[in-house]
């Protein structure tokens, strides 16, 4: 068995004939010199069971190796992809990154006109909402849908039998609309707007299909001084009711209050010309 | 056994220590971990054929891990670092093959 070794050994494997091979004589004269020349095993199990000093350079080395070995995997398997690779793959990857990340930068701008765009409509759409409600507020006390507060006057007129001259009611009315007046009710029961009609009923007045009797309450919310003056001056509206034989009593308030609310009406005819 | 101990000292001692690698010699690692193999088993073969010396061992150990790495750094400088470290991994991979049958035929006689 043994002599067939050496010979399958050189024909079969004549690429693996490195250093090792060729220092042959002398090792094997040394450690066979004296019988016959030991089988593998036999070398083997006595190398482990009797190591000789000349193992422990043998060991150092395959320290290093195993070091070296545990090192390189785990360095193979926690490294990200880059570590391992050329300089020419890495400036292929680092090209196609750059590439996406233009392409991404394009998409955030993008994204960021588009987001721009939409918030200055937004914005445009609030802005017009805001002046829509604020307009909404105005009209809505001009056109009587809204409630109105502020300071003003309550006129009280009182009249012997309700039997006050329409003229003499539109005139006053009239006096208190040119002096400024903003929001007007009278009787805590009708709004006085710009659609309003006075019209002479049995026992009183028919303001807007209601029969309003004496006394009269118009609350006008305006400025006070000028309101009052406008019904104080001479032949005005209280030197009128006085020649009806009525009487007028005109309270200034900070806090006048027309809660009466009209309906509003969709104009049948009328359309907003352009 | 010496030896045997050795090798199982040096994979805890990578396993506990964990070294950094400087990141210039990290791509020789892996041709100079193959190499050293590669030397190992030629040992391996060289003392089953009764011929081992341990100053070869320690030469051929020590100029195989070298020269696989001084290859790399050549193809590294002349562009074709990745195509040439493939060459030395199978030209190592082949000598190891071969040298793992010579022992194998040692061993198992077979």
């Amino acid at each position: 068995m043994s002599t067939q070794e050496p010979d399958r050994e050189s024909e079969q494997v004549p690429g693996a004939a490195d250093e090792d091979l060729i220092v042959d004589p002398a090792a094997a004269v040394d450690d066979s010199a004296i019988t016959v020349a030991p089988t593998a095993r036999q070398r083997l199990r006595r190398a482990l069971l009797h190591p000789g000093p000349g193992q422990i350079v043998v060991a150092v080395l395959l320290c290093v190796l195993g070091i070296a070995a545990v090192t390189q995997v785990r360095l193979a398997g926690t490294n990200d992809d880059f570590a391992g690779m050329r300089q020419a793959d890495l400036i292929q990857a680092l090209n196609g990154l750059q590439a996406s990340s233009r392409r991404t930068e394009q998409d955030i701008s993008d994204l960021e006109e588009t987001r721009d765009a939409l918030r200055s409509n937004n914005d445009k759409t609030a802005t017009a909402l805001a002046q829509a409600r604020n307009d909404l507020d105005v009209l809505g006390v001009l056109a009587g849908t809204l409630p109105a507060t502020g300071p003003g006057v309550r006129i009280t007129v009182t009249v012997p039998d309700s039997n006050i001259s329409l003229n003499y009611l539109l005139d006053g009315i009239e006096e208190l609309r040119d002096a400024g007046a903003e929001a007007m009710e009278i009787n805590d029961s009708v709004r006085i707007v710009a659609q309003t009609s006075f019209e002479a009923a049995d026992g009183g007045v028919n303001v807007d299909g209601r029969v309003l009797r004496s006394p009269f309450t118009i609350d006008a919310i305006g400025d006070p001084e000028s309101l009052r003056t406008a019904l104080n001056f001479y032949g005005g509206f209280v030197d009128d009711i006085a020649l009806d034989e009525g009487k007028v009593k005109i309270e200034p308030s900070k806090n006048i209050e027309v809660k009466v609310l009209r309906t509003p009406v969709r104009p049948q005819f009328a359309e907003p010309a352009p | 056994m010496i030896a045997v101990f050795g090798l199982v000292i040096g994979v805890a001692l990578g396993f506990v220590l964990q070294p950094d690698v400087p990141i210039g010699l990290e791509p020789y690692l892996p041709i100079a971990v193959v190499a050293a193999l590669d030397a190992v088993f030629g040992a391996m073969r060289a003392f089953l054929d009764g011929t081992f010396d341990d100053k070869v061992f320690v030469v051929s150990f020590i100029s195989n891990v070298l020269i696989a790495a001084l290859i790399v750094f050549l193809g590294d400088k002349l562009g074709v670092g990745a195509q040439l470290s493939t060459g030395v991994i199978v030209v190592l991979g082949i000598r190891i093959f071969a040298n793992v049958a010579a022992i194998r035929r040692h061993i198992f006689h077979a």
